[in-house]
C-alpha cells in the first residue's frame, strides 16, 4: 500500500514538473517567435554592432589545394584569395590596387616593372619579402613543381623558356633587388600585367615553411598564407574554418571574424540548409542553385545575378563539310533565338551573345550580329549550300557533355533549327573526358563549349583560336589575318591602339564564324540580407575581404 | 579447417590480383586521362604533369609501379587533390563511411529480420501485409528521393535533426536510416520467405506436435534456419556499405569514401580510381570469407573442410 502511495506522489510530481517545463518553454519561445515587438525597443546601432561577425557559406566540395602554385579550381582558388594577398588585388571597382605592393614603377618601354612591397606579415609571423615572390614565381615555373596555371607566369620575360626548360630559372626576369624591392622584366609590353598580379599563380608562398613540410598546404596547422584571413581548422571534406589574420597588413578593414564553410555537394541540400537558417547563402559563385528551384525562387524575389567574363558557345568543325563553308556557320548561328533560349530554359538573366567577348571586356558593345536573323540565315544557307555543291543539308549531329543543362539547350536548338533552316539534327551525348577527347582530336560535327575568363582581358579570348591547332581552339579554323593581328597587339603599348587590333580581329573571328556564341554566363545566388560586402569579381572569383554581418 | 582457409586466402590474393590488373587495364583503355580538361594546358606543362606522376613511363612499368605501391600499401598522390595522396583519402573517409555503414547496417538487419520474423508468423494478415508494403516501398524508392523526404519531414519540418553535415551522432541518423532502407526491405523479405518455408517443415511441426511453445520454435528452430541466405547477402552487402553510399553521401554531406569512388572516375583520378577499387575488394572478399564461416556457427551441416572433395 505505502508503496503505490509514494508511485502516485512521484508520478504527480514528475507529470507536474513535464507540465511546467513544457508551460515554461512555450512561454520562453514566445517572445523570439513574435520577434516584432521586441525589436525596435532596443536602439538600433549597438545591436548592428553586436551582430557576431561570421560568416556561414558552404564551399560546396574540399578544396583540392591551398597552394597558389598548385590550385586549378575555382574553390581552391576562391580559399586562396581569402589567405593570401598577391601584388595587387581587385578591388570593389573591379580594377587591380596595390596589396602586397605598397607602389610600383614601370619603365617607359612598359617592360621593367620595379614593386616595393610593404612592411608585412605572415599569418606566421614572418616579414613578407620580395624573396618571396621571386621563389613563388620561379617554383610555379620550375618544371618539377607541374603547376598547371604555369603558363600564367609566360608574360615574365624567359618564362615560359623556363618551363619549357631551354632557359634556366634564374633567367628569369623576376628578381628581388633586396628585402622590399621587387623587379620585374616582362617578355611584352602587357597592359592587363597588374591585373594578372592578382591571379593565384602570381601570389607569393613562404620558402621556410614549404621546405619544412612539402604536404604544408593540406592542413590547416602548416598552412601560412599572407591574406586578409588564415586556415583556423579544416576537416577535409566536411568544414573549414577561417578566421581574420592578425597579421594581414590591412586587417582594420577586415570585418568579418569568422567564416564558417560547410563542404555540401548536394545542391538541393545547400538550399534546404539555407533556408533552414544554417547558412547565410546559397548558390554561386561556390556553387549553383539547383535548376528546378529557380523559378520559384525568383518568383519570391530572391534570386541575385551577376555577369561574369564567360562565353558559352558552339564550336563548328571547320574542316568537315558543310561547315567549312562560312556562309552555312553564319546561318546556323544567325538562325538561333538566344534570348527565347535564357527566357524559357536557362532563366537567370544570361545575356544572348552577339559576338566572342564578354561584356566586361567588350570591343564592340553592339555586337557583330543580330539575334534571331532568320532571313539572313536562310539566304546565307541558300547561298553557302550552292558553293558547297548540296541541294540539302544533310543531317547535323550537335554533341555536348552529359549533363542537364547542355542537354536542355541542345534540344531546344535543334528544334529552332529544324524549324528556322529545316534541318534535321541528331543530338550526341557524351561522358565529360570523353567528350573533351572527342573535341580535342576534330571528331565531332558542332559541339558545345564556354570558356571562363582568366584574367580581364579580350585577349584571353581571341587567343584561343590563333593557331589551327592551339589546344584549346578544337574548330581547326585559323586566320592569317587574325595571327598576325594578335602578335601585333602583344607588342602595342598604346592601349587604344590596341583595342582597335583587338576588335579587328574580333571582326574576323565573327566574319567567319568557327564559333557561334550563345550567351554570357551569369552567377546567381541567395543570401540573408544582412550579409554585406561580398565582392564577385568581373571573373566570377569571390572576395570576403570586405564582407560584414549588419 | 586450417587448411581450408589457407587455401581460401590463396585464391583471395589471386583475385585481388586479377581485379587490380583488369582495373588497371581497362583504366588506361577509357579515353581522356587526369589531365584532359576543358581548358587545354600547353604541351610542356602538360609533359611536366605526366613526368611527375610518372605517366610517362611505358604502361608495363606503371602497372609493376602500381603493383608494387599496392603490395606497399603506398597507393600513390592524388591528380585532383594535389595535397592529399590516397592512403590519407581512404584514411580519412573509411572510418565515416564505416561509421555510416555499421549503423545503417545494424538498423537493416535487426529491422528487417524482426520485421520479416512478424511477417511470416503472420501470414496473410495485416502485419504480414503491412511489413511487406513497408518492405516495397523501400526496396522502390530510391535513397536520394527517401533521403530528401527524411530531410523535409524529421529536419526541416520537425527540426529533430539537422538537414546535413557531419558533425555529432544526430547528424548520422537521418544517413543511416536512408542507407538502410533498400537492406532492410530486402532482409525483411529474404527472412519472410524463408520463414514461411521453414515453419511448414516437419521438424517444426513435430516441435508444435510436442507441445512447444511458438516462440521457443521460432527462436530456437525457424529463426537459425531461415537465416542462411541472410547470411549470404550479408557479405556483398556489409563490403557494399562499410566503403560509402555515394548518394546518400553526398545527400547529407558526409565525408566518407562514396564519394571518391564515383568522383575519381569522372575526373580520370587514377591513382584514386585505383585505391578504392582495391581497398574495396578487399573489404569484400575478406567478407565473403567471414560469410563462409559464418554458414557454420548457423547451419552446423556445414563444415569448412574439403576433405571430401578430395
Amino acid at each position: 500500500m505505502k508503496k503505490n502511495v509514494f508511485a502516485l506522489v512521484s508520478s504527480i510530481a514528475v507529470l507536474g514538473t513535464a507540465l511546467t517545463g513544457c508551460g515554461g518553454g512555450q512561454q520562453a519561445a514566445a517572445p523570439p517567435a513574435g520577434g516584432t515587438p521586441a525589436a525596435p525597443s532596443q536602439p538600433a546601432t549597438p545591436a548592428a554592432e553586436k551582430k557576431p561577425q561570421v560568416l556561414k557559406m558552404n564551399l560546396h566540395s574540399e578544396p583540392p589545394t591551398a597552394d597558389p602554385g598548385l590550385a586549378e579550381d575555382t574553390t581552391s582558388g576562391a580559399i586562396i584569395l581569402a589567405t593570401f594577398d598577391g601584388l595587387t588585388r581587385i578591388g570593389t571597382d573591379d580594377k587591380p590596387h596595390e596589396a602586397a605592393a605598397e607602389s610600383y614603377k614601370v619603365s617607359d618601354d612598359k617592360l621593367t616593372y620595379t614593386f616595393k612591397i610593404r612592411e608585412a606579415k605572415w599569418s606566421n609571423g614572418d616579414p613578407v619579402t620580395a624573396h618571396d615572390f621571386e621563389y613563388a614565381w620561379k617554383r610555379a615555373l620550375d618544371p618539377k613543381t607541374a603547376s598547371n596555371y604555369a603558363y600564367q607566369l609566360y608574360y615574365v620575360k624567359n618564362g615560359e623558356k623556363a618551363n619549357k626548360g631551354e632557359a634556366k630559372l634564374d633567367e628569369v626576369g623576376v628578381k628581388a633587388l633586396d628585402d622590399k624591392t621587387l623587379e620585374v622584366k616582362l617578355e611584352n609590353p602587357t597592359p592587363y600585367f597588374l591585373e594578372l598580379l592578382a591571379f593565384r599563380t602570381y601570389f607569393p608562398v613562404n620558402k621556410k615553411v614549404i621546405d619544412a613540410n612539402p604536404k604544408w598546404a593540406g592542413d590547416a596547422k602548416s598552412h601560412v598564407g599572407n591574406g586578409p584571413f588564415k586556415i583556423e581548422s579544416w576537416e577535409h571534406k566536411s568544414k573549414m574554418v577561417l578566421v581574420k589574420n592578425e597579421n594581414y597588413w590591412d586587417k582594420d578593414n577586415v570585418k568579418l571574424e569568422k567564416i564558417e564553410f560547410s563542404m555540401v555537394e548536394d545542391e538541393n541540400t545547400e538550399l534546404s540548409m539555407f533556408e533552414n537558417g544554417e547558412i547565410d547563402w546559397a548558390g554561386a559563385p561556390m556553387s549553383a542553385l539547383p535548376t528546378d528551384a529557380i523559378p520559384a525562387l525568383k518568383g519570391q524575389g530572391k534570386v541575385q545575378t551577376n555577369p561574369i567574363a564567360g562565353t558559352y558557345w558552339y564550336k563548328f568543325n571547320t574542316e568537315k563539310p558543310p561547315f567549312n563553308n562560312i556562309k552555312v556557320r553564319k546561318a546556323f548561328a544567325y538562325s538561333i533565338n538566344r534570348q527565347a533560349l535564357i527566357d524559357n530554359i536557362l532563366q537567370t538573366g544570361q545575356i544572348p551573345a552577339t559576338g566572342a567577348i564578354p561584356p566586361s571586356m567588350v570591343l564592340n558593345p553592339n555586337g557583330y550580329f543580330k539575334d534571331n536573323d532568320l532571313e539572313n540565315a536562310k539566304k546565307l544557307l541558300e547561298e553557302g549550300l550552292k558553293e558547297v555543291g548540296m541541294s540539302k543539308l544533310p543531317s547535323i549531329t550537335l554533341s555536348y557533355n552529359t549533363s542537364e543543362a547542355h542537354k536542355k539547350i541542345a534540344e531546344a536548338i535543334q528544334d529552332q533549327w529544324k524549324k528556322n533552316l529545316g534541318v534535321d539534327v541528331k543530338l550526341e551525348n557524351k561522358e565529360w573526358k570523353v567528350y573533351l577527347e572527342d573535341m580535342h582530336e576534330g571528331n565531332f560535327q558542332i559541339g558545345r563549349m564556354g570558356w571562363l575568363g582568366d584574367f580581364n582581358d579580350p585577349i584571353n579570348f581571341l587567343e584561343l583560336f590563333k593557331d589551327k591547332m592551339g589546344g584549346n581552339n578544337d574548330t581547326r579554323w585559323e586566320n592569317a589575318k587574325y595571327k598576325e593581328l594578335l602578335n601585333q597587339s602583344a607588342k602595342e603599348s598604346d592601349l587604344e591602339k590596341r583595342k582597335k587590333i583587338l576588335a579587328d580581329a574580333e571582326q574576323i573571328l565573327m566574319d567567319e564564324m568557327p564559333i557561334m556564341p550563345i550567351y554570357w554566363y551569369t552567377q546567381s545566388w541567395i543570401q540573408k540580407p544582412e550579409v554585406k560586402g561580398v565582392h564577385q569579381t568581373g571573373l566570377g572569383d569571390v572576395d570576403w575581404k570586405g564582407a560584414y554581418i549588419e | 579447417m586450417i587448411r581450408y582457409l589457407g587455401k581460401r586466402i590463396i585464391f583471395m590474393l589471386i583475385s585481388l590480383f586479377l581485379i587490380v590488373t583488369a582495373t588497371f587495364f581497362i583504366m588506361k583503355a577509357v579515353p581522356g586521362g587526369p589531365f584532359t580538361s576543358e581548358k587545354q594546358v600547353p604541351p610542356e606543362i602538360k609533359a611536366a604533369l605526366e613526368a611527375k606522376y610518372k605517366l610517362n613511363l611505358p604502361l608495363h612499368e606503371q602497372y609493376f609501379e602500381y603493383l608494387k605501391g599496392v603490395v606497399t600499401w603506398d597507393l600513390g598522390p592524388s591528380f585532383t587533390e594535389k595535397s592529399s595522396n590516397v592512403n590519407d583519402m581512404i584514411n580519412r573517409g573509411f572510418p565515416v563511411s564505416a561509421h555510416l555503414g555499421a549503423q545503417a547496417l545494424l538498423l537493416a538487419i535487426f529491422g528487417g529480420i524482426t520485421l520479416g520474423v512478424i511477417a511470416a508468423l503472420n501470414h496473410n494478415k495485416w502485419q504480414d501485409y503491412s511489413a511487406m508494403v513497408i518492405a516495397v516501398l523501400g526496396l522502390s524508392v530510391p535513397s536520394f528521393i527517401l533521403a530528401s523526404f527524411y530531410q523535409y519531414i524529421f529536419a526541416i519540418n520537425l527540426g529533430w535533426f539537422p538537414i546535413a553535415k557531419w558533425e555529432g551522432f544526430e547528424y548520422t541518423i537521418l544517413p543511416s536510416l536512408a542507407l538502410a532502407a533498400s537492406p532492410m526491405a530486402f532482409i525483411a523479405r529474404l527472412t519472410r520467405s524463408n520463414m514461411i518455408e521453414v515453419m511448414g517443415q516437419d521438424y517444426i511441426k513435430t516441435a508444435k506436435a510436442k507441445g512447444l511453445h511458438t516462440v521457443t520454435i521460432t527462436i530456437k528452430h525457424a529463426i537459425r534456419n531461415a537465416l542462411l541466405p541472410v547470411v549470404t547477402y550479408l557479405g556483398p552487402l556489409i563490403a557494399g556499405i562499410l566503403t560509402g553510399a555515394f548518394v546518400i553521401e553526398r545527400i547529407f554531406g558526409v565525408p566518407g569514401l562514396g564519394r571518391e569512388f564515383v568522383l575519381s572516375i569522372t575526373n580520370r583520378d587514377y591513382t584514386v580510381i585505383m585505391g578504392t577499387t582495391v581497398f574495396y575488394s578487399m573489404i569484400l572478399v575478406v567478407m565473403i570469407l567471414i560469410v563462409d564461416i559464418a554458414y557454420t556457427l548457423v547451419d552446423p551441416r556445414i563444415k569448412l573442410s574439403d576433405a571430401g572433395k578430395e
